[in-house]
C-alpha cells in the first residue's frame, strides 16, 4: 500500500505493508537513527515526532503515518546538536544507543513544558530507558540545556 | 597534565548521540540473509525427529540447519583467554536441548517474514525428560544435564558431570573451626542474590560475510573480538586465519557481550551459503536465550574478638550456572577473590564453592562477576556483626580493612599498593549525613527514614593472565595512529586511551587516530572485561607511547646533528635544548617515512599484570520505608570511590552512576524468574523491571584518589566495582528502618511487608 507523508520536511510516497511498523519503515529508508530495543513499547529508543509530538515509532503502523509530518533526529540537525553537545560534554551519552530517541523526547519536552520542575522533567522522560548512565548525567545535561542548572 | 585528568568528551560521542549509522545493524549489507532460531519449548528433552521439508520448500528460504548439519566439536561461548576455564559443553546445535530457549534449528531466508513462516513449518518431536530446575536440588538429582561423553575441560575445574557439578573451588588458610571457638562473637546467615539480566539497550547481533579472499568476516556487537575469533574457529572447525572479527560501536554490554551469542549461527549460514547473513536477537531472546548473572546461595560465618577485629571468615557458595558452564568456575572463584581480601585482621579463612548445572538459561559474565554476590553476603554479615558488637558499622570497617603495604591471608606476599578506602568511608559518612541519620528517623505518616552502608573492592585486570598490546605509529603526515584491541562498548576507552597517548606524546588529542577492536589490524587484547581496559590496555598504551617518543627524539637528534639528550618535545616538533634548531613531526615523517628515510617510527608494547590492584568503594544508602505497605523509596545514594588516578572525571562518574543504578535494580526491582516448567516468566520489560529515572532517587558520586604505583598515571579500574555496594547498603538501610533483614534479592515491598508481620 502506498502512503504519502512528510519526512523531515520532504514529501515522500512510500510503499508499505499493512502490518509494517513505522520504525521499520523509517530504518528501511535509511533513517538509521531510529533504534528498536524492546518490542513492547517500553524503552523509548524509537521515539520520533508525528506532527510535532513525540511518539513510539515501533508501535505505530506505517499506514498511520499517511498524511502526517514525521520528524527524526536527522531532520533536526541544529536543535538536536545543541543538546547533544551538552549531553556529550557531561559524558552522558555513554553507549549512545538510546540517545537519539532520548534527544527527540527532550526536544519535544522543551516545546511542550514551560519552565519544568525537576519532577516534571523526570516524569516527562520516564518512558526513555537507559541502562548505561543511571540517568543522573542526563538530568544534569537537561538542566544546563534548559538554563535551570 | 593537559589530557589525563581532564573531562574530555568521547571522541565518538557526537556521532552516536546524533544517531549516525555506526552500529552493527547499520553496517550490514541490505541483501544479508535474515537468520532466525527455532528454540526449544522444553526445559530438558531429546529431539527424536525434525522434519524441515515443508519449511525448506518455502520460496525465499535459503537454508535450514539442524543438529545433523553442525560440526561435532564442543566449545564454550565464554569469552576468556585460552585455555578457557569454562568447560567445552555445547555444540552449535545439539540433539539434547537443555533449557527453554535452547537452539533447535537455524533458519536463513531473504527476509524476516519468510524466516518466521518457515520456522512455523518445522516439525519437531521431542522425548521430554525431567528437568533440574531448583539449583539447590541439582547435586544428586536423578537427571543429568550433561551426560555426553565428549564434554571436556582445558584443565581440572572440579567438574563432576554425573552429579551436575560444573566446577568446585576450595581455599583454606588457618584452622577456621578452631578460630571460631576463640572468637567472642560469631554471626552467620544465608543469602540468595538473584539472577539479573544485563538488558543492554542494543540486543545481541552479528553480521557475517565472506571477503575477497574467501575469509569469514564477522561484524559483531561484542566485548571480546579475539575470543569470538577463536570461538568461531573451534565451533565451525575452520582455521582461525580464515576469520576476522570487527567490533563497531556497540550499544552496551555489562559483561553480557563477553559471552558469544549469535555469531556462530550467522557464521555457519555464511559458510554454508556463501552469502552475507545477519542475526539480531529480539528482546525476548535477549532475556531468555543468552545469559544472566549467576543466582547463588551463600552461607557466611564471621567471628570477631571483643575489640571487633574480624578473626575468622567462612564462606560457602552454591552457584547456579544453568544449562551451560559459561564463566562458571571463574565467577565462583571471584566470589571469594574479590571479598575476602577486604579484611585482613583474620587468622583463618575458608572458601568452599560449587557451581551446578540446571535446566535454565545459562548464567554468564555480568559486571561484578561474583564480587557482587559475594559483597552482598559478606557485607550484610559484617553489618550484623557490628550490631552484635554494638559498634558503628563504619567503625568496624575502619578497624578491619586492609591498608597500603599490608598483605592478606589468601594472597600471601601480595602487598596492597594503593588504597584510600578509609578516606572513602569518612567522606561518604559526611556526604550522607551519617552522624545525624544513623540508624533511623521517624518522618511521620507511618514512614521512617534510615541509612545503611557497605564497602567493596574488585580487581584491575586478572593477575598473571591479563595482557594487552598497543601500537602507535607516526604517520606519513605527522599525525599518529593508535592501534589497540581494547573494546569500547560505550565506556569511552577509545577516548581515555587516546588521552594517555596524547599525554605522553605531548600532542593534542585530535592528532591521534584510534583504530580498535579489529582482529586483523589490532594488536592482541582479550577485550574489555575483568575491569582491564584502563589499567592493562592503558599500561600498554603508555609504554608504547614512551617507546615512540624515545624513537622520535633519537631520530630527530640524528637529523639535527645533536645528541638525543640534547633535544626535547615542543608542541608538534622536537627542538634542541638550546632552542636554536627544531624539526616538526610533519617534517620528521617526511624525512623518515617518505622518500629515502626508509624508517617508519613505531612504538609497540605488551603489558602483562602480575597484580590486580583493587579499586574500592564505600557506598551509603538512605531509604524511606512505608510501614503500612512495605514500599521502599531510595532517597539518596552516595558512593565514594578510590579508582586511583581518575583519567577522565566525567566518564568515570557516568560509569559509576550507571553501575550504582544497576546495583539499585538488583537490590530493589530486578529478578529473572521461571515458571514451574522452567520457562522464563520475565522475558520483556513488562515483566522484568529495570530502574527508570523515577526509581533511582538521587545518586551522588565522589572520588578519593589514591596513586596505584603499577597503574598508568596511577590509575586502577572502575568498570565493575561500581555495581557491588547497593544490594548490601540498601538492605542494611531497610533493616535499620523497620527491622526486616531480607536476604533474598530483590527486596520488594511485599517481602518487606510480610517481614514486618513476622517481627
Amino acid at each position: 500500500m502506498q502512503i504519502e507523508l512528510t519526512i523531515n520536511d520532504k514529501a515522500v510516497k512510500w510503499e508499505v505493508a499493512n502490518d509494517e511498523f513505522l520504525a521499520d519503515t523509517l530504518r528501511s529508508h535509511g533513517f538509521l537513527s531510529v533504534k528498536k530495543a524492546c518490542d513492547t513499547s517500553c524503552c523509548g529508543l524509537c521515539t520520533v515526532w508525528m506532527d510535532g509530538k513525540s511518539m513510539l515509532s515501533c508501535s505505530v503502523l506505517s499506514l498511520r503515518a499517511h498524511g502526517k509530518k514525521i520528524t527524526t533526529i536527522e531532520g533536526l540537525p541544529k536543535e538536536a546538536e545543541e543538546f547533544a553537545q551538552i549531553l556529550s560534554a557531561e559524558g552522558a551519552e555513554q553507549c549512545g544507543f538510546c540517545s537519539p530517541g532520548f534527544i527527540m523526547s527532550v526536544l519535544a519536552m522543551k516545546n511542550e513544558l514551560v519552565n519544568p520542575t525537576e519532577e516534571e522533567i523526570i516524569h516527562y522522560l520516564t518512558g526513555n530507558l537507559c541502562r548505561c548512565t543511571g540517568y543522573m548525567g542526563q538530568l544534569r545535561a537537561i538542566k544546563i540545556y534548559l538554563g535551570v542548572a | 597534565m593537559e589530557n589525563v585528568g581532564q573531562s574530555i568528551r568521547k571522541i565518538d560521542g557526537m556521532a552516536i548521540a546524533m544517531g549516525k549509522p555506526v552500529y552493527t545493524e547499520d553496517l550490514a549489507m541490505p541483501n544479508a540473509l535474515v537468520v532466525k532460531i527455532l528454540r526449544s519449548p522444553h526445559a530438558f528433552a531429546k529431539i527424536t525427529s525434525i522434519d524441515i521439508s515443508k519449511a525448506e520448500s518455502l520460496e525465499g528460504v535459503e537454508c535450514i540447519l539442524t543438529f545433523k548439519d553442525v560440526p561435532n566439536a564442543r566449545f564454550t561461548l565464554a569469552g576468556q583467554s585460552y585455555p578457557e576455564p569454562s568447560p567445552y559443553d555445547r555444540l552449535i546445535l545439539d540433539q539434547i536441548v537443555r533449557y527453554v530457549g535452547d537452539e533447535v534449528a537455524i533458519i536463513a531466508a531473504v527476509d524476516e517474514k519468510t524466516a518466521l513462516l518457515a520456522m512455523k513449518r518445522i516439525k519437531v518431536e521431542y522425548e521430554v525428560m525431567e528437568p533440574v530446575l531448583d539449583f539447590e536440588q541439582a547435586v544428586g538429582h536423578p537427571s543429568v544435564v550433561h551426560p555426553e561423553e565428549d564434554l571436556s575441560c582445558n584443565f581440572e575445574i572440579g567438574l563432576q558431570k554425573e552429579n551436575n557439578i560444573t566446577s568446585s573451588s576450595h581455599e583454606e588458610v588457618g584452622d577456621v573451626d578452631e578460630e571460631f571457638k576463640r572468637c567472642a562473637v560469631v554471626v552467620e546467615d544465608v543469602y540468595y542474590p538473584q539472577a539479573q539480566a544485563h538488558t543492554m539497550m542494543e540486543t545481541y547481533r552479528a553480521f557475517t560475510y565472506l571477503d575477497h579472499a574467501g575469509r569469514l568476516i564477522a561484524v559483531s556487537s561484542t566485548q571480546v573480538p579475539f575470543h569470538i575469533k577463536r570461538q568461531l574457529a573451534r565451533a565451525l572447525q575452520i582455521p582461525a586465519s580464515k576469520i576476522r572479527v570487527i567490533k563497531p560501536r556497540i550499544g552496551g554490554g555489562f559483561g553480557g557481550k563477553q559471552t558469544g551469542a549469535g555469531d556462530v549461527f550467522a557464521g555457519l549460514v555464511t559458510l554454508k551459503t556463501g552469502k552475507p547473513a545477519m542475526i539480531i536477537y529480539d528482546r525476548k531472546e535477549t532475556f531468555s536465550a543468552t545469559t544472566s548473572r549467576h543466582a547463588m546461595r551463600l552461607k557466611v560465618k564471621l567471628g570477631a574478638d571483643q575489640e571487633g577485629f574480624i578473626r575468622a571468615i567462612d564462606m560457602q557458595v552454591l552457584s547456579d550456572t544453568g544449562a551451560y558452564g559459561e564463566h562458571a568456575p571463574t565467577v565462583l572463584g571471584c566470589v571469594g577473590h574479590y571479598t575476602l581480601p577486604l579484611y585482613n585482621k583474620t587468622r583463618a579463612v575458608r572458601f568452599d564453592g560449587k557451581a551446578v548445572y540446571t535446566n535454565k538459561m545459562p548464567a554468564g559474565a555480568f559486571r561484578g562477576y561474583g564480587a557482587t554476590q559475594g559483597t552482598f553476603a559478606l557485607e550484610s554479615t559484617v553489618n550484623m556483626l557490628a550490631e552484635q558488637l554494638k559498634m558503628d558499622p563504619t567503625e568496624i570497617r575502619l578497624k578491619n580493612i586492609s591498608k597500603v603495604g599490608e598483605t592478606f591471608l589468601t594472597g600471601p606476599g601480595v602487598m596492597l599498593g594503593s588504597s584510600s578506602l578509609d578516606r572513602c568511608i569518612a567522606k561518604g559518612k559526611e556526604l550522607i549525613g551519617w552522624e545525624e541519620k544513623f540508624p533511623r528517623r521517624e518522618v511521620g505518616y507511618n514512614k521512617v527514614r534510615a541509612v545503611g552502608m557497605a564497602i567493596t573492592m574488585q580487581g584491575s585486570g586478572i593477575a598473571n593472565i591479563g595482557t594487552a598490546s598497543a601500537e602507535i605509529r607516526l604517520n606519513d603526515d605527522g599525525n599518529f595512529t593508535l592501534l589497540t584491541g581494547a573494546t569500547d562498548m560505550g565506556t569511552g576507552c577509545d577516548t581515555i586511551l587516546s588521552q594517555m597517548a596524547a599525554e605522553i606524546l605531548e600532542v593534542p588529542m585530535e592528532k591521534i587516530i584510534v583504530h580498535a577492536g579489529d582482529t586483523d589490524t589490532s594488536p592482541y587484547d582479550p577485550g574489555s572485561y575483568a575491569s582491564s581496559t584502563t589499567y592493562v590496555a592503558g599500561g600498554a598504551v603508555v609504554k608504547a607511547a614512551e617507546e615512540l617518543k624515545n624513537k622520535i627524539l633519537a631520530q630527530s637528534a640524528a637529523i639535527l646533528g645533536v645528541a638525543p639528550q640534547d633535544v626535547e618535545f615542543d608542541g608538534l616538533a622536537v627542538r634542541t635544548l638550546s632552542g636554536d634548531q627544531e624539526i616538526s613531526f610533519a617534517k620528521l615523517a617526511e624525512l623518515t617515512i617518505l622518500g629515502t628515510g626508509k624508517l617508519q617510527l613505531v612504538g609497540y608494547a605488551t603489558q602483562g599484570c602480575e597484580v590486580s590492584p583493587p579499586p574500592y568503594i564505600a557506598g551509603f544508602a538512605e531509604v524511606e520505608v512505608d510501614r503500612e505497605t512495605g514500599k521502599v523509596d531510595l532517597i539518596d545514594y552516595v558512593a565514594v570511590i578510590d579508582c586511583g588516578t581518575v583519567i577522565n572525571p566525567n566518564l568515570a562518574r557516568i560509569q559509576a552512576e550507571g553501575g550504582i543504578a544497576q546495583g539499585i535494580g538488583m537490590a530493589l526491582y530486578e529478578q529473572v524468574r521461571y515458571d514451574e516448567i522452567g520457562k522464563m516468566a520475565t522475558n520483556s520489560f513488562m515483566q522484568y523491571k529495570i530502574p527508570s529515572r523515577k526509581d533511582v532517587g538521587k545518586v551522588r558520586i565522589a572520588f578519593e584518589e589514591s596513586y596505584e604505583p603499577t597503574g598508568p598515571f596511577g590509575a586502577k579500574s572502575i568498570g565493575e566495582v561500581v555495581a557491588n555496594t547497593p544490594p548490601p547498603a540498601i538492605s542494611h538501610a531497610i533493616y535499620n528502618a523497620v527491622g526486616v533483614r531480607e536476604n533474598h534479592l530483590p527486596i520488594t515491598p511485599e517481602k518487606v511487608f510480610l517481614g514486618m508481620q513476622k517481627l
